[in-house]
């Protein structure tokens, strides 16, 4: 076991305090391997979840390749670029904030983990910004969609893929710049140290699945039809 | 409720006594006050799912729709299945008996994660009291399946809570069941090897792998669903080229593994009761692990055998014939395997055993009508008809309800530290393998002469069969009964239980009856194999005195 | 006094019936096999009689037995349930080809010769008879427990059944996919009539000619007429010879113009454009109904050249319509 740096002024056996051992657990290992299995079934889960829709993705875009392209061409594609960019260099950032707490640098790891979260809100606003845009070009599925090119029907299928995949992937982005905002009010108390920063590992699983997600959900999206590709 | 008896006996605070006032237990993390907590709550909806059931055998005692209206009588038959299905049955085994014995039975004090384990039951609770507003505010009527369009644009019922209802009580399960996963991974006592553990392990943790992994696409589905009732958009209405087979695809993904989830711990309770009161080691552990591992798996693989008429193609529908034939395969091994745990064993037929064993009768059943259904020329005819619904009661009912029952009454002097009357037990395990089978034995007649289910009104020739399922019905209903009311009597009137009535193995014999809250003193190290019979003692004395009446 | 097996009124019956038969036969077997050992396992090692337990843990062979012998007889079951699925999804080429359309809650069923019932269908007995069916609402299902077939009816898409009736009688039709409020009163009737009495009851009622007939008059009413020309001027395909065979779509890929293509191309015509045509046709999404659909493919169908496709000419052929009007 590393000291603690000079960042962090709790001695050892305090840290070890923080991190109470629960009366099931026999070791402190244990607990945090358990946390971090936890953590994984959990992700588990989650590829599940969006692996449903993105079956159905797959069903009908197999059954309409030519509307998904003619779909997929309305796309913000330097939105949604600017977008991966923006929430691969957060998952940077939460990494490096891990390798901090790893390493006891406290103010580190908050900076780190204000700016993923700060990045995680740019990536929520730009997506803001893009459902604007398709609600103004009548691109929104329901009764004031808008289409004139050949296939209406197939392209608005696209849309409700695209308003389906992308909101629910939102809606975990939003979880999980809350999980991180738990994290650096806690890191910013000094409640993370070499010994026990579990809760920033876990976070991290977390968001690293997330961002995954979307490497997935903007080749699915963005790249389809666009001419760059 | 019991007092302090026993603590002048062994001087310890047992888990009930512990702590007490409402506020104890509603904040509870104790898993086994966390068990308890869900069998009132899961027997509460049991009950709103046998009220649904008693309107519909009523109604169906008559060939004209006489007792409710059509749409009514539609909205019993798909509530009956919701409640039952997602209230009753997939939590009832894992959240009340595996949250009270996994623990105990690897030697852990509690489970990995208690908090998360109290957050379930509420979240349970959340999805209760949603399909519970379904049903006040005109209820469901697409089915428990669900299928689209009729549930995304063609009734008008509360589709949208129902929906979101089995949405949040999916989370509860996930929820337990990772909690599961975790606490058999890392929480298992010194020596107690994957090799060693009881079989009622091994299901409940196979049960928690595929709920962990197939629940999702349920919730999934019914968002989905939900989600195209609120905006409009049709996401499987063919009008905008969407594929109501596409919902039925997401939907049997989990729903077809579901009834997995709900058998297995069933199966996991009859390994224990075999076991004790045949005084036997289990024949074959590694294969019945292997045979609980095996249905888990290929449970995943052969969800459109629900679809074999819905319009997939040939070449699917013989897949997944052929792969629905392999499932069958370790469900048979583990009947061999029970029987043959009882070859020169030393058997008692106590109730618990009598319930295990109604369970084996009753899901071979079950099992060999699957056999029926997984043959595509024989289930184009008898699909959708009573011929599936006797198939899935006898598995559900006759395997999971009763094998709830046996377990219920196997360990309730454990739980309770109380032992049930023994020749009660006996009586109401008889009337309901009568009624059982008086209920739904004329039902796989009646669909292959023709019966549809999901029949308001039928063809006046069905009728006799139909009245006989009924009274059996009533008969069933008696069966379930009893037990409640000896149950409660015994929490002030039954025989003290002692650490271990049955001498049974396992480590939640091992300490007293009820646990304390702790459950173990001193962590046990285990040494021998599970159902190690031979070092135990050869008789049951079955305690038969209460010890203090009233106290 | 009640019924204890289905009447086998088609040429399928029998031998779903026999495999029923052989199913419940070794099923019972097994069964009675087991619950008599069981039964013997009890008496013979009950606690009284048998204090101490042998502790006989396990025998691979036996276990490996018992494994492979169900799983054989189980592929029996397989492979005779598939032998008979596979009959059942391959409707004969000559067949009677019937229309169903299905909605909330009846049964609309139309001949080729023009006869249309609502719950009741009149086949002839001894032949061939393939139903297409289609929803306009729901999902539904055809079933005639005396057929032993049944089979979906989708909305949206096209679904086939076939039998072969070979008893006279009247048999029950029921839905069997829940389909709302009145899902068990769609019901209705097949009767099964002897040949020379159906050819009388198809021409007996006709008055509003032929299915294809119908079709031919919609097409024109529709103004289908205006772009698909019998000759090569036509902004749109001559449809002359086009049922049945490959066609070359814009994107090179081919498909073969079967009922559900010529359907989508009715309502979603952008979807596939053919090889050297631009995509103008207008969709009739809304403006027809299922069964105008299904007359319109009926007539699409008469154009169908029996010989081998020739080059199209200026002159249309006859269609073959009952009345045997000519195209314009």
């Amino acid at each position: 076991m590393s000291e603690s740096s000079q960042a962090s002024a709790w001695s050892v056996r305090e840290a070890l305090d923080r991190d109470s051992l629960h009366e099931q657990y026999a070791e402190h290992d244990q607990q945090r391997e358990s946390a971090k299995l936890g953590m994984w079934v959990f992700l588990a889960t989650e590829v599940m979840f969006f692996g449903g829709m993105i079956t159905g993705y797959i069903a009908y875009r197999d059954a309409y390749p030519a509307a998904f392209r003619a779909g997929s061409v309305h796309m913000l594609f330097m939105a949604g670029t600017l977008n991966t960019a923006i929430l691969i260099s957060a998952s940077l950032f939460v990494a490096l904030a891990v390798h901090a707490a790893q390493l006891g640098e406290r103010k580190t790891l908050v900076w780190f983990l204000s700016i993923a979260m700060f990045l995680g809100v740019c990536f929520l606003s730009i997506k803001g910004y893009e459902y604007y845009e398709h609600w103004v070009d009548h691109k929104v599925p329901g009764p004031s969609f808008q289409w004139d090119g050949p296939d209406p029907r197939h392209a608005e299928m696209f849309f409700v893929l695209y308003f389906f995949l992308t909101g629910f992937h939102a809606l975990h982005m939003v979880i999980g710049v809350s999980i991180l905002a738990f994290i650096v009010y806690f890191a910013a108390r000094g409640r993370y140290t070499p010994e026990y920063h579990n809760p920033v590992e876990n976070a991290a699983l977390y968001w690293h699945f997330v961002d995954i997600v979307w490497i997935f959900l903007y080749p699915m999206l963005y790249l389809i039809g666009h001419k760059h590709v | 409720m019991a007092t302090t008896g026993q603590l002048e006996v062994t001087g310890y605070d047992d888990f009930i006594n512990a702590k007490s006032g409402i506020k104890s237990w509603l904040f509870t993390t104790d898993h086994k006050r966390i068990a308890l907590l869900y069998l009132t709550s899961i027997t509460f909806m049991f009950f709103i799912g046998a009220l649904f059931a008693l309107i519909i055998r009523l109604e169906l005692l008559t060939p004209k729709g006489d007792l409710v209206q059509a749409d009514t009588y539609n909205k019993m038959f798909t509530m009956h299945g919701l409640v039952m299905i997602f209230f009753f049955l997939i939590p009832s085994i894992p959240a009340v008996l595996g949250n009270f014995l996994i623990p105990l039975m690897i030697g852990a004090k509690d489970v990995a994660f208690p908090k998360l384990n109290l957050l379930s039951w509420y979240i349970y609770d959340v999805g209760a009291i949603m399909f519970i507003y379904t049903i006040l505010t005109g209820g469901l009527d697409t089915g428990w399946t669900f299928y689209t369009p009729l549930s995304t644009s063609f009734v008008t019922s509360s589709v949208v809570v129902g929906a979101l209802a089995i949405f949040v009580v999916g989370f509860s399960s996930i929820l337990t069941s990772l909690n599961f996963i975790v606490t058999v991974h890392r929480l298992r006592a010194p020596g107690m090897t994957w090799g060693r553990l009881p079989l009622f392990v091994w299901a409940s943790y196979a049960t928690a792998v595929i709920i962990v992994l197939g629940t999702p696409l349920i919730a999934i589905s019914m968002a989905l669903v939900a989600l195209e009732r609120i905006f409009g958009i049709g996401f499987f209405d063919p009008l905008l080229g969407g594929d109501p087979l596409l919902f039925q695809h997401l939907f049997w993904f989990y729903s077809h593994p579901a009834v997995y989830v709900m058998i297995l711990p069933g199966m996991g309770v009859i390994s224990e009761i075999m076991t004790c009161f045949s005084r036997k080691r289990v024949f074959g552990y590694k294969s019945m692990a292997l045979a609980i591992l095996g249905i888990a798996v290929f449970g995943f693989l052969v969800w459109a055998h629900h679809m074999f008429v819905a319009g997939i193609s040939v070449y699917s529908a013989l897949v997944f014939s052929f792969l629905s034939y392999l499932v069958a395969v370790p469900s048979a091994i583990k009947v061999f395997n029970w029987t043959a745990t009882m070859y020169r064993g030393s058997v008692y037929l106590l109730t618990p055993m009598l319930y295990a064993l109604a369970f084996i009768g009753l899901f071979t059943i079950g099992g060999m009508t699957g056999l029926f259904l997984a043959s595509l020329g024989i289930d184009v005819h008898v699909t959708d008809t009573y011929f599936v619904v006797a198939h899935f009661h006898y598995i559900m009912v006759g395997g999971m309800v009763t094998a709830f029952m046996g377990g219920m009454h196997f360990w309730w002097p454990k739980i309770s530290g109380r032992m049930y009357p023994e020749g009660w037990g006996k009586v109401a395990a008889a009337i309901m393998f009568i009624g059982f089978n008086l209920t739904f034995f004329p039902q796989f007649i009646l669909g292959y002469v023709g019966m549809n289910r999901r029949y308001w009104e039928y063809a006046s020739q069905f009728q006799v069969l139909n009245v006989l399922s009924t009274a059996g019905a009533s008969v069933l209903g008696i069966g379930y009964l009893l037990p409640l009311g000896y149950f409660a009597w015994s929490l002030r009137y039954g025989a003290r239980a002692g650490n271990n009535p049955w001498n049974a193995a396992g480590l939640e014999w091992t300490v007293p009856s009820p646990p304390a809250t702790h459950n173990f003193d001193v962590t046990p190290v285990v040494t021998s194999e599970a159902y190690d019979y031979d070092q135990l003692p050869k008789d049951i004395v079955v305690p038969r005195e209460a010890s203090v009446v009233g106290e | 006094m009640f019924p204890l097996w289905p009447t086998a009124a088609s040429t399928i019956s029998g031998e779903v019936d026999a495999l029923y038969l052989f199913l419940i036969s070794v099923t019972s077997a097994v069964t009675l096999a087991v619950l008599c050992l069981i039964v013997v396992f009890i008496f013979r090692y009950r606690h009284s009689k048998h204090p101490v337990a042998d502790q006989v843990s396990g025998s691979v062979p036996l276990e490996i037995t018992w494994s492979l012998v169900p799983l054989g007889i189980f592929m029996i079951f397989f492979v005779w349930g598939a032998t008979i699925y596979v009959a059942e999804a391959t409707p004969p080429k000559d067949s009677l080809q019937i229309y169903v359309v299905a909605k909330q809650w009846m049964w609309k069923i139309e001949h080729e010769e023009g006869q249309r019932e609502i719950n009741t269908l009149h086949v002839p007995m001894n032949r061939d008879v393939r139903l297409t069916m289609i929803s306009q609402d729901v999902i539904h299902s055809f079933w005639v427990p005396e057929f032993r077939v049944k089979a979906d009816v989708l909305p949206g898409r096209y679904t086939t059944l076939w039998f072969r009736a070979n008893r006279p009688g009247k048999y029950n039709l029921f839905c069997s996919e829940y389909c709302g409020t009145m899902h068990s009163g769609m019901i209705g009737k097949v009767v099964v009539m002897d040949p020379v009495k159906f050819q009388a009851w198809l021409t007996g009622g006709g008055e509003m000619g032929s299915f294809a007939a119908t079709g031919q008059k919609l097409f024109q009413e529709l103004g289908c007429t205006s772009c698909h020309r019998f000759d090569t001027q036509g902004r749109g395909p001559n449809l002359v010879g086009v049922y049945g065979k490959p066609v070359l779509l814009d994107d090179g890929s081919t498909v073969i113009a079967d009922d559900a293509y010529v359907r989508e191309s009715i309502l979603n015509p952008g979807a596939q454009i053919v090889a050297g045509f631009k995509p103008i046709m207008p969709s009739f999404q809304g403006i027809v109904t299922e069964d105008q659909l299904l007359s319109l493919i009926a007539y699409v169908k008469s154009l169908a050249t029996p010989e081998e496709q020739e080059p199209v000419s200026n002159r249309p052929p006859v269609p073959k319509t009952a009345g045997g009007t000519e195209v314009q």
